[in-house]
C-alpha cells in the first residue's frame, strides 16, 4: 500500500518537473520531438533507478557509519558522474540497440538535477532501499509523462502563429505553466 | 575596458537566465518570494566566483582528460561550504531553499563558466566573469521573485501592503513558468530595440 502511495504521489501529485522544478533543462532542451523525449525519459529511468540504489548504499554503509554525511553532495555527484560513464560503457558492450536508442542522452544526464535531487530526497526522507527504488522509478515515470505530454504540445505549438517576441522559449514556458496548472488538479489525491 | 566587459556582460547581454537559459531549475523552484530568489542568487554567486578562481589557478596542473570531474569536485566543495554556512547563519533561508542548495552543484551555469571561461583565462578575468554572471543570475532571480511575490502575495521583500489573498496562482508552480515566459519575451523585445 505504501508503495502505491509513493507511486501516485511522485507521478501525479508532486510531479518532479511540473511541481518540484527538477530536470527543467532537459524538459525544455530536448522536448522538441516526441521521439527524442521518449529516448531521454528511458535514459533517465535507467540512470535514476541505478543511481538511487548506489547512493542509498553509500549513504547507509559508508557516510553514516563514518560520520561524514556532510560530504554527501561531493560523494553523490561523483558517484552519479562515474555511474553514467559506466552505464554508457556497459550498454555499448552488452546491448548495442539500447545504446543506439539512449546513447546520446546519457552524457546529458550527469548534469540533470533530477537524478541528484531524487537521490538526496530518498536519503532525507529516510526511505528503505525498496521504497527508494519505487520512489526513483515513480519519479522517472513522472518525468517521462511530463516530458512526453510537453513534447506533444510543442510539436503542435511550432505550427501555430505566435507573436514575434513570444516565439520559441517564452511560449513553451507559458505552455508548461498551463500544463502545471492541469497537474495541480491531482493535488489532494493522496 | 575589456575587464569591464567581462564583468558587465552577465547583466543583460549574456544574462544566464534570460538569454542563455541556464540554471532553470533553481530559477523556477525558489522564486516564490524575492528574498528566496536573492538568497539563492547570492549563494550561487559565491560558488561561481570561488570555483572560477580556483579553476583558473589550477587549470595548467589538471590533465585534459579528467578536467570535468576535477571541476565538479572543486564546485562541490564550495557548494558544501555554502550549505554548511547557510545552515549555521541563516537557518530560515536554508529551510526554505531546501533541496536547491546542494543542487547548485549541478547548476549548468557554474560548470559552464568553469569549462567555458575560467579554464581559458587568467585569475582576475575569471573572478570578474564569475562575479558578473553570478550577479546577473541573482538579479534575474530577484526580479522573478519580486514579480511573483507582488502579485501572488501582495508584498515586496516581505513587506505586506495588501490585505487578504492576492492572485495565488503566481506563487504556485504554474506561476513560475508563466511569469518567466513573459519576462523572457519582454527581455527579447528590449534586446531587439536596444
Amino acid at each position: 500500500m505504501e508503495y502505491i502511495i509513493i507511486l501516485i504521489s511522485a507521478i501525479f501529485v508532486s510531479n518532479i518537473v511540473l511541481n518540484q522544478f527538477l530536470g527543467i533543462c532537459p524538459f525544455l532542451g530536448v522536448s522538441g520531438k516526441v521521439s527524442t523525449s521518449v529516448g531521454m525519459s528511458g535514459a533517465v529511468l535507467f540512470v535514476m533507478t541505478i543511481a538511487t540504489i548506489v547512493t542509498w548504499l553509500i549513504q547507509t554503509y559508508i557516510l553514516e557509519p563514518f560520520g561524514i554525511t556532510f560530504l554527501q553532495t561531493i560523494f553523490f555527484i561523483l558517484v552519479i558522474a562515474a555511474l553514467v560513464q559506466m552505464v554508457e560503457l556497459v550498454l555499448k558492450k552488452v546491448s548495442p540497440p539500447l545504446y543506439q536508442a539512449l546513447g546520446i542522452f546519457l552524457p546529458l544526464i550527469t548534469t540533470n538535477c533530477a537524478v541528484l535531487g531524487v537521490a538526496i530526497q530518498t536519503v532525507s526522507k529516510n526511505f528503505n532501499l525498496m521504497e527508494g527504488v519505487v520512489f526513483a522509478i515513480a519519479n522517472a515515470i513522472g518525468f517521462g509523462l511530463a516530458m512526453i505530454i510537453f513534447a506533444g504540445l510543442r510539436e503542435h505549438i511550432n505550427l501555430m502563429k505566435a507573436p514575434a517576441g513570444m516565439k520559441g522559449v517564452p511560449i513553451a514556458l507559458v505552455t508548461a505553466g498551463i500544463l502545471a496548472m492541469a497537474f495541480m488538479g491531482f493535488s489532494g489525491l493522496v | 575596458m575589456n575587464q569591464l566587459a567581462n564583468f558587465t556582460k552577465g547583466f543583460i547581454r549574456e544574462n544566464p537566465v534570460f538569454v542563455l537559459l541556464l540554471g532553470m531549475c533553481p530559477t523556477l523552484g525558489v522564486t516564490s518570494t524575492a528574498v528566496n530568489g536573492l538568497g539563492m542568487g547570492l549563494a550561487t554567486t559565491f560558488v561561481l566566483v570561488c570555483s572560477n578562481i580556483v579553476v583558473a589557478l589550477v587549470k595548467n596542473q589538471i590533465p585534459d582528460k579528467v578536467r570535468i570531474p576535477s571541476f565538479i569536485v572543486i564546485i562541490a566543495s564550495f557548494v558544501t561550504i555554502v550549505e554548511l554556512s547557510m545552515q549555521a547563519f541563516v537557518p530560515a533561508l536554508f529551510e526554505s531553499l531546501g533541496l536547491f542548495i546542494p543542487l547548485i552543484v549541478v547548476n549548468c551555469i557554474v560548470l559552464g563558466r568553469a569549462e567555458g571561461f575560467a579554464s581559458k583565462n587568467n585569475v582576475f578575468s575569471s573572478a570578474l566573469d564569475g562575479l558578473g554572471m553570478g550577479l546577473g543570475f541573482a538579479m534575474a532571480l530577484t526580479i522573478l521573485g519580486s514579480v511573483r511575490e507582488l502579485f501572488g502575495n501582495g508584498s515586496f521583500f516581505g513587506m505586506k501592503f495588501l490585505e487578504g489573498d492576492a492572485i495565488l496562482i503566481f506563487i504556485l508552480p504554474p506561476g513560475a513558468f508563466i511569469v518567466l515566459g513573459y519576462l523572457i519575451a519582454f527581455i527579447n523585445k528590449l534586446r531587439k530595440t536596444a
